[in-house]
């Protein structure tokens, strides 16, 4: 996987996949870009509000759109025909955006890999933590397991290959990073990815109104707590709190 | 007093199961539901519930349950061994039961997934919109999880009155013909004859298969490429190829993105089929095209159809278990079946 910069923005040309005789996949892309990610977004949203009859949801991802459909109901032609005409030619202006701040406690038993990570890149852990929670990152996808948010912004210097062995179990709440990704977690799962801490909030709560905290788009800045401040903030997530914080800025 | 049915033993795996939990994958919540949408909706019919309704979907032996209602009507689909306060009984039709009833549910000589209907359903909540059970992310269902000996399922309804119904025939036999999809979306990440020796390989279901997928042993092929793509959507079906070069078919407990490409995808109509294949099982794939899997679709929903239309209730005077042998309803491949196949169009 590559990242391009900023500056070099794809051209919105996509391709219409089939993915079955129920699936069509919107393809921006094949990279992991801000700009792509975007565009997909807007799209997703495009689809939607447009209520197609026949579609049964839309999947956004780094790269592209699947959006489910019965055919029965629309079939995959007048479906492309119909998607074609929504497809953006550049993402929306970016209005009402979401930027969450969430508290981790990073090392020891809530993130074991963070000692790892510092060596692997000769860096102090303070150093690791300063760069982790001084990046701003942006919700690509969720995706893997209900609520598990996909983050990009991971500075460069964190960058880490994945574990050769993957891990069978990791504690809900991991903040982590594998490749140049970052990542929330929401419930205890395997992964490869190297676990750097943990948060309090639950990304994933059946008990809310709206049971998924983060959406694709929105930002996200890591705030470090100590452990005692991990505790008391678990104990109100327990109980059905959010307790991480957003503003919307337009 | 509560009405329930007590699960004596509910075999090696059984869940509860609906058409699924639809419209939460953009969040990462799976589908899940029934393997064979298309037997539950049979279970669901024969009951009278809206076929989407939730039911036990059981694997390889269904068990053992006990009436705690006063009156409960029941149906199972699927050719396995049931017996009803030890007395043999027909699958493929509803029977009325009262309190204290036993119904065991054994083996099948080529059944794989079966189902258990009963009327009004089960008492379980809705979660997202679905009261199917995803064991891996504990949603749905009892706690989330398969279902336990000395646990009760609460039904929601009183048995209705009237007839209970019966399909007019007990041969609903799965088939190991050919599994049918479409190519993409990452066909392209193959050469031509990968995908050539996709088409020809003839693959084994490895036992380490479930719900989410089943790993196909057999010749591995390589991408173009990395094995690796940056991750997109995954649509039930899809046949992805994994770092071993091994296809592994996502199937109803799929995640809802991966990272791996996926060379085809199983056609809609052949999702049911695939839940009726066992571990070792041979498995062989043809190509069929976006209109070909269209009118395939229209076919096997026309079949369906008309085998609802034959749903009758049982006559009074018969005893019900002597249900005449007919043609293969589900793939309608039988002779005298012209017409009603779902496999034709290739």
């Amino acid at each position: 996987m590559t990242i391009r910069s900023a500056t070099a923005a794809p051209q919105p040309v996509c391709r219409f996949l089939p993915a079955g005789d129920t699936g069509l996949t919107v393809e921006f892309g094949d990279v992991i870009d801000e700009h792509l990610n975007r565009l997909v977004v807007t799209f997703d949203r495009q689809v939607r509000q447009a209520d197609i009859p026949g579609v049964i949801e839309t999947i956004p991802s780094y790269r592209s759109l699947l959006v489910l459909y019965e055919p029965q109901v629309i079939g995959a032609g007048a479906l492309t025909d119909r998607l074609r005409a929504l497809v953006p030619d550049h993402p929306d202006d970016q209005k009402d955006i979401r930027r969450w701040q969430i508290p981790v406690t990073y090392g020891g038993a809530y993130g074991m890999d963070l000692d790892f990570i510092a060596k692997s890149h000769d860096l102090t852990t303070g150093d690791v933590i300063a760069l982790h929670s001084g990046a701003l990152y942006r919700v690509y996808m969720i995706g893997f397991a209900p609520g598990f948010s996909y983050l990009g912004g991971l500075p460069a210097a964190l960058r880490t290959p994945r574990r050769a062995d993957p891990r069978l179990t990791t504690p809900a709440g991991s903040v982590s990073l594998g490749g140049e990704q970052a990542a929330v977690s929401s419930l205890e799962l395997p992964s490869g990815w190297h676990m750097l801490g943990r948060t309090p909030v639950r990304t994933f709560d059946l008990r809310r109104d709206r049971p998924f905290l983060l959406d694709v788009g929105d930002l996200v800045r890591f705030v470090p707590v100590g452990a005692a401040e991990f505790e008391r903030l678990d104990t109100l997530a327990a109980s059905g709190e959010i307790v991480a914080e957003f503003e919307v800025t337009r | 007093m509560i009405d329930a049915l007590i699960i004596g033993d509910p075999g090696p795996f059984a869940t509860i199961q609906d058409l699924g939990r639809h419209g939460y994958q953009r969040f990462g919540v799976p589908v899940s539901g029934a393997m064979d949408g298309r037997a539950l909706r049979l279970a669901n019919r024969l009951v009278g519930n809206d076929e989407a309704e939730a039911g036990i979907e059981f694997t390889l032996v269904g068990g053992r349950y006990e009436v705690a209602a006063e009156r409960c009507r029941i149906a199972v689909i699927g050719d396995f061994d049931l017996s009803i306060d030890g007395k043999p009984a027909a699958t493929c039709r509803a029977h009325d039961l009262e309190r204290g009833a036993l119904v065991t549910i054994g083996g099948s000589p080529r059944w794989v997934r079966g189902y258990l209907a009963v009327a009004g359903g089960f008492d379980v909540p809705l979660v997202l919109g679905s009261r199917s059970t995803h064991t891996r992310s504990r949603l749905g269902g009892i706690d989330g999880q398969t279902l336990r000996a000395g646990q009760l399922l609460n039904l929601r309804a009183p048995a209705p009155s009237g007839s209970p119904c019966m399909l007019p025939s007990r041969s609903l036999m799965p088939d190991d013909r050919p599994i049918r999809v479409i190519f993409g979306p990452q066909q392209d990440h193959f050469s031509d004859r990968a995908a050539g020796q996709f088409l020809t390989n003839t693959y084994q279901v490895n036992p380490r298969s479930d719900r989410m997928g089943y790993r196909l042993d057999g010749p591995p092929i390589a991408p173009l490429g990395d094995y690796n793509i940056v991750s997109d959507g995954i649509a039930p079906g899809s046949v992805q190829i994994a770092g071993n070069g091994r296809p592994i078919l996502l199937l109803a407990d799929r995640q809802s993105t991966g990272g791996y490409p996926k060379i085809a995808t199983v056609i809609s109509a052949d999702l049911p089929r695939l839940a009726q294949f066992r571990p070792g099982q041979e498995v062989r794939f043809i190509a069929v095209s976006l209109d070909q899997a269209a009118a395939i679709a229209d076919q096997a929903r026309n079949a369906f159809n008309r085998l609802c239309d034959k749903i009758a209730p049982l006559p009074a005077n018969r005893p019900g278990d002597a249900v005449p042998l007919g043609v293969n309803p589900i793939s309608g491949v039988a002779a005298g079946a012209a017409g009603d196949g779902d496999y034709d169009g290739e």
